[in-house]
């Protein structure tokens, strides 16, 4: 019965969406009535589809194998949470999840957002509407998750053990809630296009839905970074894998995004632009969302190789973007630019900070699909990898990090300050950091090198902000600025450190022999069977020493009987300055054991980085709706009266 | 903005879309093609794989009729199966030359004892650096190479009966 009561309720849901576009069409010009139950339709449909999500989750967590998803992804010997996260490890369940967060974003914008006019929030619950009907026939069609399996086998395939980790029940969940995030900003610009009030009341409401989603992109894109670089046992925390790309392609999107909302929000500047980058976030998510879901590139998160499932998702891409595309077409040219502002100002700077943004993210589109373009013209086959992305991206990248220093100092409008004096102390940090690689680390590339600098210039150059004033006193939408350009250097710092300073080590050791790894002595003792709760495993036990007192690693390769698959388990030695990464392999016909020993210097940084740099976000989405709620009405009033 | 550019956009997505319907069209074929197909076969002089067999080299290939080169190991399991193809193969009068690819001569030795051996002569190739200079991208692979010593056509993947037609047909072409 709970299969099928999470199928009704999911027919209802689309039901309910079908609904709320038709009554966005009915209610555009204007009836109050229709914004009412427009509003009640998007939150009905929100909770059906919850609900449809959560009776998933019970028949995963029952372990119910007459459901064909459960049967094929589950397993009644799997702990429990991997039971339960299973439920999104594959593409039925991973995509009922993204339909129910798309849902359930309509939901709480229908609930709460009160800053644009009636009309536009209308045709932006239309929107969403029609985003969500085209994904539940996607479900309802293409991809039933509640599918029945008759006669109920007596236990299920399982999980594919790469997934049997925690990472799996974080990571996906957070990417989701940022790629469909997006979705609202998608609605919102779409919405304003067509109501043509793209103006400071839509900036700002755009603005939490904008600055909510990146912040769950980065993390999810932070979990999934270091996921991968201690489940795989590479040792590395970015591949430039086509669905890492689709990943970031939103998050490049959503970063420029985010600064020119801002713009928009201030001084009613850039309205073009941003709505244009509304869309094309939202774009990348569903571009994202295809290249997995299709297998179209090859990829290790190319789950589902359908060509079926791929046409599906593509006619949704054409039809929602070539729609919000069209209308940017049509409408654009009608939107007056709001305040100008001069050559040297905040607002130059943001410009070109999306610019910058603007170019990686299509150096990054580009160099994802130019194997495929090629293919289609020439018939030629051909791979692009890491070495083009961080020769054309990394100086791009390091350069707007250099901005990233500056742009915050300047004033709204015109800047006549001598600002660059303030720049004197993070530069000179920068120099000296400079002098320092040139003279303790001659032979490191020039990459890196320049990544060290940078990094501790903008260290320097991002506090500037608070310098100067009472820290206390500064807004908390300020601190997070703040918070998240240091994040920047941090990460920054941690991947130059990572590629100028890892040593590696690959031998064959028996056991009690001694390698040498950076400032590491590592000692393989012995190589001992063990066993877990679906798993057998052979494990080895290290001793790690340099100096101080040893400490113990016990890498695994584990076996996994279902589905028959060998992992290894790389252990991993965390301390202040860096991470000792040991990954046990095969056993050589003398008697040796394959050892791979990282040391990386300062690896951290990369994702402590990348949780400043959200936290960062989530401190400044905190501050802004704190002085909203504080002084909403008379703000508002003012500024519609000076910009209407 | 100027009208025109305003539907750049949507001209890029056009593209973008056309270059994925294409694709899933397309079936993807994982297959990597050798670019020597109709070259000369790249200088290589191999060391002989097992004791008392006799060595390869790309002069070998010169003179005499055409033949078919075949890259094979001790330790892939598809060329147990393949190996009996190329016996009857054989014994239809082709000749065969074998490279063992990351191989020792013991583990070869066994090989051929145990699954039969239809080779004239086979090279060593531990590094598998002659196999890339084939542009060969796997084991078994096999090349119909003519008396020239030009590289007519690649065979991927293991020899299966079905396929013996078409390439004693490439062999008389060859000729």
């Amino acid at each position: 019965m709970i299969a099928e009561s999470g199928l009704a309720a999911l027919w209802l849901a689309a039901a309910l969406a079908g609904l709320q576009f038709a009554l966005m069409l009915l209610g555009f010009g204007g009836r109050a009535e229709v914004g009412r139950a427009i509003r009640a339709v998007s939150v009905a449909q929100g909770v059906l589809a919850l609900f449809s999500f959560a009776l998933l989750l019970i028949l995963f967590a029952q372990s119910d194998m007459s459901v064909r998803l459960v049967f094929d992804n589950s397993n009644s010997a799997k702990p429990f949470i991997y039971k339960v996260a299973g439920a999104w490890g594959n593409h039925e369940g991973s995509m009922l999840l993204w339909v129910t967060v798309l849902a359930l974003s309509g939901a709480v914008l229908g609930l709460f957002s009160h800053r644009t006019s009636e009309r536009t929030l209308v045709a932006a619950l239309g929107s969403q509407a029609a985003l969500a009907l085209g994904f539940y026939a996607f479900l309802l069609i293409a991809s039933n998750p509640f599918a029945r399996l008759s006669p109920a086998p007596p236990d299920g395939r399982g999980l594919n053990p790469l997934l049997q980790d925690p990472g799996l029940a974080f990571h996906p969940p957070t990417l989701y809630l940022g790629y469909v995030g997006l979705s609202v900003g998608f609605s919102l610009a779409f919405a304003a296009l067509l109501t043509g009030e793209v103006d400071l009341r839509l900036a700002r409401a755009m603005r939490p839905w904008i600055l909510a989603a990146w912040i769950f992109l980065t993390l999810g894109i932070t979990a999934g970074s270091y996921w991968a670089y201690y489940e795989l046992g590479w040792g590395g925390y970015w591949f430039w894998d086509p669905v890492e790309n689709a990943s970031l392609m939103p998050w490049l999107a959503a970063t420029a995004l985010l600064h020119s909302v801002n713009v928009l929000a201030a001084r009613g500047a850039l309205k073009a632009w941003t709505m244009m980058l509304a869309v094309v976030a939202f774009s990348m998510s569903m571009v994202g969302t295809f290249l997995v879901r299709s297998g179209i590139l090859t990829s290790v998160h190319a789950f589902a190789i359908d060509p079926q499932r791929g046409t599906f998702l593509l006619v949704l891409l054409g039809i929602y973007v070539g729609a919000a595309f069209l209308l940017f077409a049509l409408r654009g040219g009608s939107l007056r630019e709001g305040a100008p502002f001069e050559l040297v100002s905040r607002e130059s700077g943001l410009v070109i900070n999306n610019l910058l943004l603007t170019v990686i993210l299509g150096v990054v589109f580009v160099g994802t699909l130019y194997p495929l373009f090629v293919e289609a013209v020439s018939g030629e086959k051909l791979s692009v990898g890491a070495p083009y992305f961080n020769a054309v991206a990394g100086p791009l990248a390091l350069f707007l990090a250099v901005l990233v220093g500056i742009g915050p100092l300047l004033a709204w409008r015109r800047e006549r300050r001598p600002v660059f004096k303030q720049l004197v102390v993070p530069g000179l940090l920068g120099v000296t950091a400079l002098v320092i690689t040139l003279i303790l680390s001659p032979d490191i590339g020039i990459l890196p090198r320049l990544g060290l600098a940078i990094a501790a210039f903008l260290a320097a150059a991002s506090i500037l902000p608070l310098v100067g004033r009472n820290p206390l006193r500064a807004p908390l939408a300020t601190w997070g600025m703040v918070i998240a350009h240091l994040g920047i250097a941090v990460a920054i710092a941690g991947m130059a450190a990572n590629a100028a300073f890892t040593s590696e080590r690959l031998a064959a050791a028996r056991p009690g022999q001694v390698l040498n790894v950076g400032p590491w002595s590592v000692q393989l003792l012995s190589v001992t069977p063990t066993a877990g709760a679906n798993w057998t495993a052979i494990e080895a036990e290290l001793r790690a020493s340099r100096g101080e007192g040893p400490v113990t690693l016990r890498p695994q390769t584990r076996y996994f009987s279902d589905p028959p698959m060998e992992t290894n388990e790389a252990a991993i030695d965390t301390l202040w300055n860096g991470q000792l990464y040991t990954v046990l392999g095969k056993e050589d016909p003398e008697g040796g054991w394959q050892l791979r020993l990282w040391w990386k210097p300062f690896v951290t940084l990369i994702w402590g980085g990348g949780g400043l740099i959200a936290l960062g976000g989530l401190l400044a989405l905190v501050g802004r709706a704190w002085r909203t709620r504080r002084r909403r009405r008379p703000a508002d009033d003012w500024r519609k009266a000076r910009y209407a | 903005m100027k009208g025109s550019l305003r539907f750049l956009p949507l001209a890029l997505l056009a593209a973008v879309i056309a270059a994925l319907i294409w694709r899933l069209a397309t079936p993807v074929d994982t297959t990597i093609r050798s670019r020597l197909e109709g070259k000369p076969l790249p200088e290589f002089a191999l060391a002989a794989a097992v004791p008392g067999k006799a060595a390869l080299a790309s002069g070998d290939f010169s003179g005499g009729g055409p033949r078919l080169l075949n890259i094979f190991a001790s330790w892939c399991v598809p060329c147990i199966t393949e190996v009996k193809v190329l016996k009857t193969l054989q014994q239809r009068g082709v000749a065969i030359e074998g490279i063992a690819i990351r191989d020792r001569p013991e583990d070869v030795a066994r090989f051929l004892a145990r699954y039969g051996d239809p080779y004239r002569r086979i090279g060593a190739d531990p590094q598998s650096a002659v196999q890339i200079a084939l542009g060969s991208s796997g084991v078994p692979e096999s090349f119909v190479v003519d008396g020239r010593g030009v590289i007519r056509y690649q065979h991927v993947g293991p020899i299966e009966a079905s396929d013996v037609p078409t390439i004693l047909q490439k062999l008389e072409q060859a000729r």
